[in-house]
């Protein structure tokens, strides 16, 4: 110490000095906002242009949102209530909310039907998407098709029972035979399924749905949003196996198979989805008596899943061919046959290549069943090109209602794209 | 071997379909419903209402007809149709009837093989125009802006009527209705041309309806009136008569109000045909005697119909013009009940 006060220098520190904070413009948001809005003359301007779009924009929207009427009977009412000022007529919204969303046939007091189809389909889905789930719950989501099939339909329970154990038999048998031979187990189950329905239906008494639990509704009393989610789940999972079977048959040796696959991807590429439902709903009819027709929704299931499954079948393609051959090779080496080289090598790398295509169709399979509106179906394009916009009290409502459907389709496609970026993170197995 | 099979299949598939049309009055009866082919919707013509049941102008023929057949008015199967699909839906025997304000014209009539039973609305090509322009006729229409829906009938119909009265206009084209309406309220265009009754129901849905008139003229003929299949002429005379019993009905004052006072007999020979309490009118159709009767309760005379769905009093709006009965000045005619 005694040094010290000797020392020559005048002062030093005994301490660090506290760190001051870095200059105002080097940090929070005014640094973010040099960095990323006012980072040059250029970026300037379009920064100040945006703004004042996005305040155009708000400026001419949020009247009309915020000054919404929601308690109305008629348009003409919602302008009474406005009295000239702008604002959206939101009313029509409510009063047809049931109509929007089960279509205006549907028995009123079943709408509790669909809607518990539609949590318990929540929960069928839940093992297939998120597959940390315990494996147990894909019993339910293979029984799921009949329950939900039993709650929207309604009517004799026996059918979905039948269909089950058709299913049932089936799968037995291919487990059976399928591991000596595919071919005969595969094609046994389809002739044991057969064999069963035709059983199962001829026992099935005519009154059945007479007194039934569930009352019978026929599928022309289906529609809105519902029609849209029921051909919008129903076609994406039928089409994904139909389009694996279809990709890896095109890359088959066997040229019969080959040709079958390529000509019908094809054809139906080559084909426009309006096109294919036109057929359903109209020349299909000149085939059939006019009293044994095939079922409308029937008939449009099976051509929106023809049809999304040539595109995914497709997109699977591509995945298969950006394997390297090595992959191949190597199933082949370890003395694998060709179910379980697909099963357990080729195929799940094929898949992971191949998610953001399928998704991309998938979304894209989803708004086309906005197309069925066209063969006069009510889905919920067609609730608001008809019926809606045709009633004398809501004619002229235009953007409250586009508006709402767009919003609802948003909202779906939006969860489907986030889960599939999900899925591609979960299962990325390179790493950086 | 599989091909003829399946070509077996669609031909006695086809036989049944040919089969069951020859009598559609005996399909109808064994099925217990109609089925009656209507437009997905349209204003004032049909639409369902907030409670899922159809209203409309066309539908009320609908359910008079299954009035007449079925005995009851509520023993309809409305299959909704659009443009594209009401004549296959018609042809191929999916629906019995098709009420969908359809034009009767003459390839419709002889070329696609169907059979127009009647009219039961006149329509024609109009003008709308704002009360501000200050025009009372369409030929004082020189130089105007014209929304017109491309590649329809409205567009050569308005060149014809142009040309012809030697003035000029400007056509602003567009493609749906909704557009138009836009377009002609934002003043694209100074005047919107579309069928009459389809300019009535726009005007309708206006915030200030009244700002904007309807001009006279009246420039085409759209005789719109309900089909069925060509070749079952039963069915044909079922329709059409069904048809003329509300038209005559109007016509010799039976309402749904005193139609029961009616049937218990009246001086005038032919409301008692009418109402089958006298002759066998009904027997001759393959109906019962009192099937007019049955189809005029369902929702009341022509007049009565046209009140409730399109007239003057309904948002509408629109009066009876050309679909006033003869003796109005009118083109309703319908032949007598002897």
């Amino acid at each position: 110490m005694a040094d010290q006060t000797t020392n020559p220098i005048a002062f030093v520190a005994d301490g660090t000095i506290p760190p001051s904070p870095p200059p105002a413009n080097q940090t929070g948001i005014i640094k973010w906002l040099r960095e990323n809005l006012f980072s040059g003359v250029a970026n300037t301007i379009l920064t100040v242009l945006s703004i004042l779009l996005i305040y155009v924009l708000l400026k001419n929207t949020l009247p009309w949102i915020l000054n919404g009427v929601w308690n109305a009977d008629s348009l003409a009412q919602c302008r009474e209530i406005l009295d000239g000022k702008t604002g959206a007529c939101f009313a029509v919204l409510t009063e047809r909310w049931h109509q929007l969303i089960y279509g205006f046939k549907y028995p009123d007091d079943a709408y509790w039907r669909p809607n518990l189809a539609f949590l318990l389909m929540l929960v069928a889905v839940a093992p297939v998407l998120f597959f940390d789930l315990p494996r147990k719950l894909l019993l339910f989501t293979a029984v799921y098709p009949f329950v939900a099939f039993w709650l929207i339909w309604g009517g004799t329970i026996l059918v979905p029972i039948v269909a089950l154990l058709g299913c049932v038999a089936a799968a037995v048998v291919f487990q059976k035979f399928g591991k000596n031979s595919f071919a005969a187990g595969f094609f046994g189950g389809i002739v044991v399924a057969l064999v069963v329905w035709n059983v199962g239906g001829a026992l099935i008494p005519d009154d059945a749905n007479e007194g039934a639990l569930l009352s019978a509704v026929p599928s022309r009393d289906l529609g809105g949003f519902m029609l849209n989610l029921m051909l919008g789940v129903t076609c994406v999972s039928l089409s994904l196996p139909l389009g694996i079977a279809l990709a890896l048959g095109r890359q088959s040796d066997m040229p019969l198979i080959k040709w079958v696959c390529v000509i019908f991807i094809e054809f139906i590429r080559g084909v426009p989805l309006i096109t294919l439902l036109f057929v359903a709903s109209v020349m299909l009819a000149y085939f059939f008596p006019p009293d044994s027709t095939v079922d409308l929704f029937l008939r449009v299931v099976i051509m929106i899943t023809m049809f999304s499954a040539a595109y995914i079948a497709e997109v699977i393609r591509g995945g298969l061919a950006a394997l390297p051959r090595g992959q191949y090779e190597a199933a082949d080496s370890l003395g694998l046959d060709y179910p379980q080289a697909m099963r357990l090598i080729i195929l799940p790398q094929a898949l992971k290549i191949s998610i953001p295509g399928i998704v991309n169709v998938a979304v894209g399979l989803f708004k086309d069943t906005t197309l069925v509106s066209v063969i006069s179906m009510f889905d919920l394009v067609g609730m608001i090109r008809g019926p809606i916009l045709a009633s004398t009290e809501w004619n002229g409502v235009y953007w409250e209602l586009l508006g709402f459907a767009a919003l609802l389709f948003f909202v779906v496609c939006y969860g489907i794209s986030q889960y599939s970026q999900w899925l591609e993170r979960r299962l990325a197995t390179d790493h950086h | 071997m599989k091909k003829s099979v399946i070509l077996g299949v669609a031909t006695v598939a086809g036989l049944a379909a040919g089969a069951a049309a020859a009598g559609t009055v005996d399909d109808v009866k064994a099925r217990g419903k109609l089925n009656c082919g209507v437009t997905t919707g349209l204003v004032g013509f049909a639409a369902p209402d907030a409670n899922g049941e159809w209203q409309g102008f066309d539908v009320s023929l609908c359910r008079a007809v299954a009035a007449a057949v079925l005995g009851d008015a509520s023993a309809v199967e409305f299959v909704p149709t659009t443009g594209k699909t009401r004549f296959t839906a018609l042809a191929s025997g999916e629906i019995d009837m098709l009420a969908r304000n359809t034009t009767w014209t003459f390839s419709r009539d002889v070329d696609l093989k169907f059979e127009f039973v009647g009219v039961n609305y006149y329509d024609g090509q109009g003008f709308m125009v704002p009360k501000a322009l200050g025009v009372s006729s369409a030929k004082e229409l020189d130089g105007a802006t014209v929304c017109i829906q491309t590649g329809t009938t409205t567009e050569l119909n308005l060149a014809d009527f142009f040309r012809s009265n030697n003035i000029s206009y400007e056509p602003v084209p567009i493609e749906t209705n909704a557009e138009a309406q836009q377009q002609y309220l934002a003043g694209a265009c100074d005047v919107y041309t579309t069928d009459a009754s389809g300019l009535a129901a726009t005007r309708a849905t206006f915030e200030n309806p009244g700002d904007h008139v309807l001009l006279p003229e009246i420039i085409s003929k759209e005789p719109l009136g309900p089909l069925v299949r060509h070749g079952d002429h039963e069915w044909g005379d079922v329709v059409r008569w069904t048809l003329n019993a509300l038209v005559s009905a109007e016509e010799l004052g039976v309402t749904s109000a005193n139609i029961d006072e009616m049937a218990a007999g009246t001086d005038n020979p032919e409301v008692n045909r009418l109402l089958g309490t006298e002759g066998t009118l009904g027997e001759m159709l393959g109906l019962d005697a009192d099937w007019a009767m049955k189809a005029i309760k369902s929702g009341g005379n022509y007049g009565e119909v046209f009140a409730k769905n399109i007239g003057e009093e309904t948002p509408i709006g629109l009066a009876r013009g050309l679909n006033a009965q003869w003796t109005d000045g009118g083109l309703l005619y319908s032949p007598p009940f002897r």
